[in-house]
């Protein structure tokens, strides 16, 4: 596929003029590193770092039944208080991840649902599915919306510089701003373990933003970078951490599943997997031999496989890192090998996430 | 001493210095900008016996692993050690101190018919 084929970002033509490499992530033309995917990793666990996410889903679940259709819809028990958000899974009838999502509430009977680019069709289409037994009409709105997440120990401060009063937002909280004359939402949230912000504005006023911040000495950071920050932060890419044949539990994530609330898709399937219990679950190593893991590399112990990773990188911080499904009755700090092209290299099972952060 | 002008070039990125019948092999600058940060090289074996355009040694960047495939035949008679505690290097100095092993060329032919300098970088569009 030619990069004429890809969808762009209000941001694209920012991004390549700041030197970007350009890649096709799920058919969207983003930035993988713009000078290095270290010098952006350590900009971000030391100063501040910007990332074009415009690719990211925008949805408003809207009506009378908003929270309850989005109880329905999600595992985990979805704040109904302005200005709150809540991190969950989206699940079908057999508790196997759609999705996972942040469902911000902005007033009782009004939500925005921020999720995965790769799934903005398939949840929209579930959502409008479950929709129809509930007053609440569902509407993706992706296309009218940019969005940075500003992140790292300094993205606060650059961030007060253009939203007044970000510093008091609480950890997954989010405010209707106005940013550069347009309607805009800032939340308290990020993908990479450090403090932060996400900004969405319409695709005019994110170029500015994005100027702005470039101009105050925040670094551009690309795929590359966010990548190994997650990885690090203990955090599940879907579509690559889950495939959409594991459950929550499965995904070490049991903590986003509230088996106490109403009904809501999954529920029973779910419940059964817990009394049942696991066979493999998403599970950390670190090796402590010289190489770096990937997915799909296998997992070995006493010469018998063990698991199979899911995401692996070479972590400036812990070296070589990964995560994988693993069986379950394998002993915490376990020492195993993972095959990294052909050779076997020791490793540890560790507890994620590899990165203790501050938020 | 080799540089990017003294050295011939496999279609694959590698370049490779004849000195007598040592080949000191390495890989382009525009691949090690391609890969991006290198952060380990899975070096081959003192004594491993390579053929031309097989796969000899990885080089980890942060994002990809990458084959390097032996540009001539013969025998690994050294190998870069300064790139286990600075793979680095093969970024800095891709043609000079980033080098990555040297062969005990058996087949002279092979090193011949690499590219030179200017027929590299036709490939690769500079």
């Amino acid at each position: 596929m030619t990069q004429d084929n890809l969808k762009k970002t209000p941001l694209c033509a920012a991004c390549q003029a700041a030197g970007a490499k350009m890649v096709d992530f799920h058919g969207w033309l983003l930035p993988v590193q713009f000078e290095s995917i270290l010098a952006e990793h350590k900009a971000v666990r030391e100063g501040a770092g910007m990332f074009d996410v415009s690719h990211m889903g925008q949805v408003f679940v809207e009506g009378q039944d908003a929270w309850a259709f989005l109880q329905y819809v999600n595992t985990n028990n979805i704040k109904n208080t302005p200005g709150a958000g809540t991190y969950s899974h989206i699940v079908n009838e057999k508790g196997c991840i759609i999705d996972d999502a942040i469902s911000f509430c902005l007033t009782p009977e009004k939500f925005l649902v921020v999720v995965n680019a790769a799934c903005v069709d398939t949840d929209v289409a579930w959502f409008k599915k479950h929709a129809a037994k509930f007053n609440v009409t569902v509407t993706d709105d992706s296309a009218h919306w940019g969005m940075i997440a500003l992140q790292g120990p300094r993205a606060l401060a650059h961030a007060a510089k253009l939203i007044e009063g970000v510093q008091d937002m609480a950890r997954f909280t989010i405010k209707e701003i106005t940013l550069f004359g347009a309607p805009a939402y800032v939340t308290r949230t990020g993908y990479t373990g450090e403090d932060g912000v996400e900004i969405m504005a319409s695709p005019e006023a994110i170029v500015k933003v994005w100027d702005a911040l470039l101009k105050a000495g925040v670094k551009p950071c690309g795929l590359g970078a966010r990548d190994v920050l997650r990885l690090e932060a203990g955090y599940l890419l879907n579509g690559t951490d889950a495939d959409g044949s594991q459950t929550p539990y499965e995904a070490a994530c049991g903590w986003v599943v509230k088996l106490n609330k109403e009904d809501f898709i999954g529920k029973e399937a779910l419940a059964a997997q817990k009394a049942a219990g696991l066979k493999r679950r998403l599970t950390g190593f670190v090796l402590t031999g010289a190489g770096v893991p990937r997915g799909g590399c296998k997992v070995f112990k006493n010469g018998a496989e063990v698991g199979v990773l899911t995401s692996g990188t070479y972590s400036p911080l812990f070296k070589g890192i990964a995560v994988g499904y693993a069986d379950t009755d394998l002993e915490d700090a376990a020492e195993v090998e993972i095959e990294v092209h052909g050779r076997r290299i020791p490793a540890k099972k560790v507890k994620t996430p590899f990165y203790k952060n501050r938020v | 001493m080799h540089n990017a002008e003294n050295s011939k070039y496999a279609k694959t990125h590698e370049w490779a210095h004849m000195e007598g019948d040592i080949a000191t092999v390495g890989i382009s600058d525009h691949a090690q900008q391609e890969v991006g940060d290198i952060v380990f090289v899975d070096l081959p074996k003192v004594g491993q016996q390579v053929t031309a355009g097989q796969n000899c040694c990885v080089i980890e960047s942060v994002k990809s692993a990458s084959e390097i495939y032996a540009p001539v035949s013969g025998e690994v008679v050294e190998v870069n050690e300064a790139l286990k505690t600075d793979p680095g290097l093969v970024n800095r100095e891709a043609h000079g101190n980033g080098w990555l092993f040297k062969i005990k060329s058996t087949a002279p032919a092979e090193y011949e018919a690499l590219m030179d300098l200017s027929a590299y970088k036709q490939t690769i569009g500079q």
